[in-house]
């Protein structure tokens, strides 16, 4: 990771806007599961979004990753209209997801799946007549990057073999690689051991310096401790929005969680 | 687990040699080796069938072990390419790589449309639509004046190499037949360790997150799928000119059927595995023709083996042993 932070760019104080949807929808046969929601993910915060289950959480992120199409509503990445983008499309212009379940590439070995991410400044990668030689100009930065999230003893094993918490390091190490400007995070503790929720955790700290990141997760003490900014969803909709002191102390936000047994 | 990084060391990554394993390229000239002893020593017709079955399912391999595409409808370019080579050879007199080479294309073209069609469907949804494809093509062929119907298009001259070389003796042709294929299959190893095949490993692997690292994997999918048709296509043309025959049972969906079996038998994924899958399926089919209807009984129950006791193919099972790509 360079070391120039990017801390004095316009708009690192809070005011710029990196990613916004408004009226955002999404009907599937019979039912709404993401009601006119309006977003606004500030420049350099860490924006949590959670909720009960059923809230429509993955929906939306899958919505703003474009992994499903909005039946209403628009986004805005940097003021570009990317509504009617598709999900590569979106990866180009600087927005990257991660998933649920570790999205490693198995088969390959640890240092190729980072360098599938690298391959990528070469723009699309048609050429079956070249030897997988001219790849190797990116194997220096690959291992180097391998090494950042600290699995330069696998380098060359299959990404497969890896234990949980080392695919997600490097499911990250992928990511960065293609230095997103922003990430999107689907529940990067989800299945995670207690040691590696930690890890995990140090590691969406540094990779935070100077990024935007948005993430979808349960557990509530990592949204305590990582969060500048939470967005409440229940039944689809915004239920509250704030920092993780406001938000505890919405009662409709405790109604939502805990309430919903007695209701 | 602690991260290196914080300790500022940096670990010299393990040498692993760049290029082509040596173990494969061992592998490759020992195979050729054979395979220039061959015909001195067992039926060159045989060993031509071979070879062009090694093509197909290497073909299919492509597909289904590195793109992760299930085809059920690969007779569909086999044959069609069969047909067009047959005809382009014996009503229009062209020479036999003129013949081959309509054949690929038409082959190409096909897969253009069935290809372009079945990408927008997953898993066991491609299988079906790329089988009722085929079933159409066979359908045509049934019906259409020019592949002959029942018949066939049958004593398909194998004329003149460049209107210069006579392919009418076995042991002539076996060499035209091994260079196409060995060039065939070397082109296939270059696709499948090219920067394009590292897209498709990806693909293959997971492909929602090859989308959202920024690849439009449509496009490599039909790619790889026009490529492994024109191939097969190669294999279907190449194998009609020997035969002097173009018949039916090259789109019939049983011939798909089969070159997912060599493929499974020998090692999806694998590079070695369909030529030994295809070597092992047409021997049997050979050796084993006295049984008859039995064969089909045999190839079942060695296909039940397989899955049941090396899912991986034969040479899938070797190359864990050995811990080499193979």
């Amino acid at each position: 990771m360079s070391e120039a932070s990017n801390q004095t760019q316009p708009g690192a104080a809070g005011s710029d806007i990196i990613l916004s949807a408004r009226g955002l929808t999404k009907r599937f046969a019979g039912f709404v599961a993401v009601n006119g929601v309006d977003l606004d993910i500030r420049r350099g915060t860490i924006h949590a979004l959670i909720g009960p289950n059923g809230a429509g959480k993955t929906t939306c992120f899958n919505l703003l990753t474009k992994f499903l199409q909005p039946s209403a509503g628009t986004i805005t990445l940097n003021g570009q209209d990317i509504t009617r983008q598709s999900a590569a499309d979106i990866s180009r212009l600087g927005l990257v997801r991660s998933f649920q379940i570790s999205a490693v590439f198995p088969q390959l070995t640890v240092l190729e799946n980072v360098r599938i991410a690298l391959q990528r400044r070469r723009g699309d990668s048609f050429d079956f007549w070249r030897p997988q030689k001219v790849l190797s100009a990116f194997d220096d930065e690959a291992a180097a990057r391998v090494n950042e999230v600290g699995l330069s003893r696998h380098l060359h094993e299959p990404a497969g073999e890896l234990s949980y918490g080392r695919k997600r390091a490097l499911e990250i190490a992928t990511t960065l690689a293609l230095e997103p400007e922003m990430l999107l995070l689907d529940e990067p503790m989800a299945g995670m051991a207690q040691a590696d929720v930690g890890l995990i955790s140090a590691l969406i700290r540094k990779i935070s310096a100077n990024r935007t990141i948005l993430m979808v997760e349960h557990n509530l003490s990592v949204v305590a401790d990582l969060s500048d900014h939470i967005t409440v969803l229940a039944r689809g909709q915004v239920l509250a929005e704030g920092t993780y002191a406001q938000v505890s102390k919405d009662e409709r936000v405790v109604e939502a969680y805990i309430g919903a047994g007695h209701a | 687990m602690t991260t290196q990084s914080e300790t500022g060391l940096v670990a010299a990554p393990a040498a692993r040699p760049v290029g082509t394993p040596r173990h494969h390229v061992i592998i490759f000239f020992v195979l050729l080796a054979l395979l220039l002893i061959a015909p001195f020593v067992l039926y060159p017709v045989f060993v031509m069938k071979v070879l062009c079955f090694a093509l197909f399912a290497s073909a299919l391999n492509l597909l289904l072990g590195f793109g992760g595409l299930l085809s059920f409808g690969h007779a569909a370019f086999f044959g069609s390419a069969s047909y067009v080579a047959a005809h382009a050879a014996k009503v229009w007199g062209l020479n036999p790589e003129i013949a081959i080479l309509l054949g690929v294309g038409a082959a190409a073209l096909l897969g253009l449309g069935i290809g372009a069609l079945a990408i927008r469907r997953q898993g066991i949804y491609f299988a079906m639509v790329t089988l009722a494809f085929a079933q159409m093509v066979y359908f045509i062929a049934v019906q259409a004046p020019f592949t002959g119907g029942e018949d066939g298009i049958q004593a398909v001259p194998r004329g003149r190499l460049f209107g210069v070389i006579d392919l009418s003796s076995d042991f002539t042709l076996y060499f035209v037949v091994l260079t196409i294929v060995v060039a065939a299959l070397l082109g296939i190893y270059r696709i499948i360790h090219s920067p394009f095949g590292q897209v498709l490993k990806a693909i293959r692997d997971n492909e929602p997150r090859s989308i959202s690292l920024g690849y439009k994997v449509d496009r490599y999918k039909l790619a790889v799928f026009v490529m492994s048709a024109s191939l097969a296509g190669l294999a279907g043309a190449t194998k009609a000119i020997v035969f002097q025959l173009s018949s039916l049972t090259d789109v019939y969906w049983s011939m798909s059927g089969e070159v997912v079996l060599m493929t499974l038998l020998g090692g999806m994924g694998t590079v070695f595995g369909p030529l030994v899958g295809a070597a092992v399926i047409i021997t049997m089919e050979n050796y084993l023709a006295g049984f008859g209807a039995w064969v089909t009984v045999i190839q079942g129950v060695i296909f039940v083996a397989s899955v049941m006791l090396f899912r991986e193919g034969i040479i899938g099972v070797i190359a864990k042993w050995l811990k080499k790509p193979l």
